[in-house]
């Protein structure tokens, strides 16, 4: 059964389609990658998904809840770990899990078990303490990644949630979000810019590039597909070799100028 | 109720730590106790208008709060900029609750800021003569809606800004007229028609008659007329921020 259906959903920002015409859907309980390359509208579609964007048209279900019309019981059925910063700096990194455990609702013992656990994975439990804005990039990329674990979703939206990080921490992270996968059914849509990553650990993948879907299945099915022996092989192959524009920068000035110019 | 709670902590932790902000922004109304009440208070006696002090002080414990309040409301671009709004944004959590965490966080922070200006204005020598301590709670009630009003007012403004380039304007035109025609500085009686009419629009100009009379029992317009003009706005203001909260998209 499908836990995320998408159905023809556009987004225009004025004259740019950040996202043209995609469908696709996800099964429940399981691991999910979306792949592109920089600008080709994953973020976007993200943020369509979670209910902080509303799209241009086409449909979108989350666990039966549509998040344009229905926003808060479709937020009370995931939970995201942003592509960019989502800390508040002048917290600590304790009070920004505990601030996340009280918006979700979570029983207040089982706050503190999850948030003295997670912060033992990502290694910051020493330093719980501490600020924020004294932590470096990839220390704060990790207090996100736990605070997005702390309370067990339906599903799990992770933006690119490895990017930055050493190996070992990726590995540390991975097993942990596939075991909550496997123990507690939770649906995870991924996306990251490490193939190697998506092809071990998702089950289907989707590619998205210049704002349509153009390949869908298992990362065994695409190589078969293109005649390669990696997913990055795959991917290059899918995608074309030219180098896109930084981040979703394209579409996010775009939206910037129509924004200052009163186009919403 | 935990939501607004912690939201409401969020900013008031914010605010004590940030002992430069506190400290900073109360040079301005000592400035202005200190200049203008000293500087103005000859004339003001000699033109029959009793102790210029006590009728000023009023006023710049409003202006600390105004300031504070709107700025606790503008805190929204901050937040969007550092991305923490995201978090909020995504929770499930409805957004009325958000923005009541957030106004009353802002609100309280104002009011505490209001305390300090009106302890910083005793040392200054406001002697307020016949303030009993039923009378400071009034004060307090008229702080409390003066900050709620101008939350609401900063989270609403702020809600339809994206970065801090629309900050200048907020404050060339909309901080600084509400405070200076505001009858924080000036008497009401006798003013010149436009001015007077512009003063009775100001929402400032309640919160400052109210607050002035309940510490001072100097007024103009009397409790009641303040009291409703001033929730009546604040009302009106919490919906529309409210509203306009609810359709921040990220």
């Amino acid at each position: 059964m499908d836990i995320i259906t998408v159905k023809n959903l556009v987004k225009k920002f004025g004259d740019l389609i950040a996202v043209n015409d995609v469908s696709f859907s996800v099964k429940r309980g399981e691991i999910f990658a979306f792949l592109g390359p920089n600008g080709a509208g994953k973020s976007t579609t993200i943020k369509m998904l979670t209910t902080i964007l509303s799209p241009t048209s086409g449909e979108i279900l989350l666990d039966g809840h549509n998040p344009t019309h229905d926003a808060l019981q479709a937020r009370k059925s995931f939970g995201i770990v942003f592509q960019d910063p989502s800390l508040d700096d002048e917290l600590t990194a304790y009070e920004n899990v505990e601030f996340h455990g009280v918006l979700y609702g979570i029983p207040r013992e089982t706050g503190k078990e999850r948030a003295e656990q997670l912060l033992k994975v990502v290694e910051l439990w020493d330093r719980r303490n501490e600020l924020v804005k004294n932590f470096s990039g990839g220390m704060k990329r990790r207090l996100e990644i736990a605070r997005g674990l702390l309370h067990h979703p339906k599903i799990l939206f992770l933006d690119e949630p490895t990017q930055g990080l050493d190996p070992q921490t990726r590995n540390h992270i991975w097993s942990y979000i596939q075991n909550l996968n496997k123990k507690e059914g939770i649906t995870i849509f991924f996306t990251t810019h490490y193939m190697e990553e998506a092809e071990k650990i998702a089950e289907r993948v989707d590619v998205i590039d210049h704002g349509r879907i153009v390949a869908e299945g298992t990362p065994e099915t695409l190589k078969r597909q293109t005649n390669t022996t990696s997913l990055e092989d795959a991917f290059l192959s899918l995608t074309g070799h030219d180098i896109r524009d930084e981040g979703a920068s394209g579409a996010d000035h775009m939206r910037t100028m129509s924004r200052a110019w009163g186009r919403h | 109720m935990q939501a607004i709670y912690i939201i409401w902590l969020r900013q008031l932790k914010r605010y004590l730590r940030s002992k430069s902000r506190i400290v900073g922004s109360l040079g301005q109304p000592l400035l202005f106790l200190v200049a203008l009440g000293f500087g103005l208070g000859p004339v003001f006696q000699k033109a029959g208008g009793g102790n210029y002090l006590d009728f000023l002080a009023p006023g710049i414990i409003a202006m600390g709060i105004l300031f504070t309040a709107l700025f606790s409301g503008v805190e929204i671009i901050w937040d969007r900029q550092f991305g923490f709004l995201k978090e909020t944004l995504v929770a499930p959590v409805s957004r009325l609750k958000i923005m009541i965490g957030r106004t009353l966080g802002g609100a309280t922070v104002a009011v505490m800021q209001g305390v300090i200006v009106f302890f910083l204005a005793f040392l200054v020598g406001f002697r307020p003569e016949y303030l009993t301590f039923g009378r400071f709670l009034l004060a307090l009630v008229f702080m409390f809606l003066i900050a709620v009003l101008f939350t609401a007012l900063g989270t609403a403004i702020a809600s339809q800004l994206d970065d801090m380039q629309g900050f200048q304007l907020i404050m060339n035109f909309i901080v600084m007229p509400l405070f200076f025609l505001s009858g924080a500085l000036f008497p009401l009686d006798g003013l010149p028609g436009a001015i007077a009419l512009v003063v009775k629009i100001d929402p400032l100009s309640y919160g400052v008659d109210g607050l002035r009379h309940a510490l001072t029992g100097i007024a103009s317009f009397g409790f009641g007329t303040d009291l409703a003009v001033l929730a009546g706005i604040t009302a009106l203001l919490v919906v529309l921020g409210s509203y306009l909260f609810s359709k921040i998209q990220i």
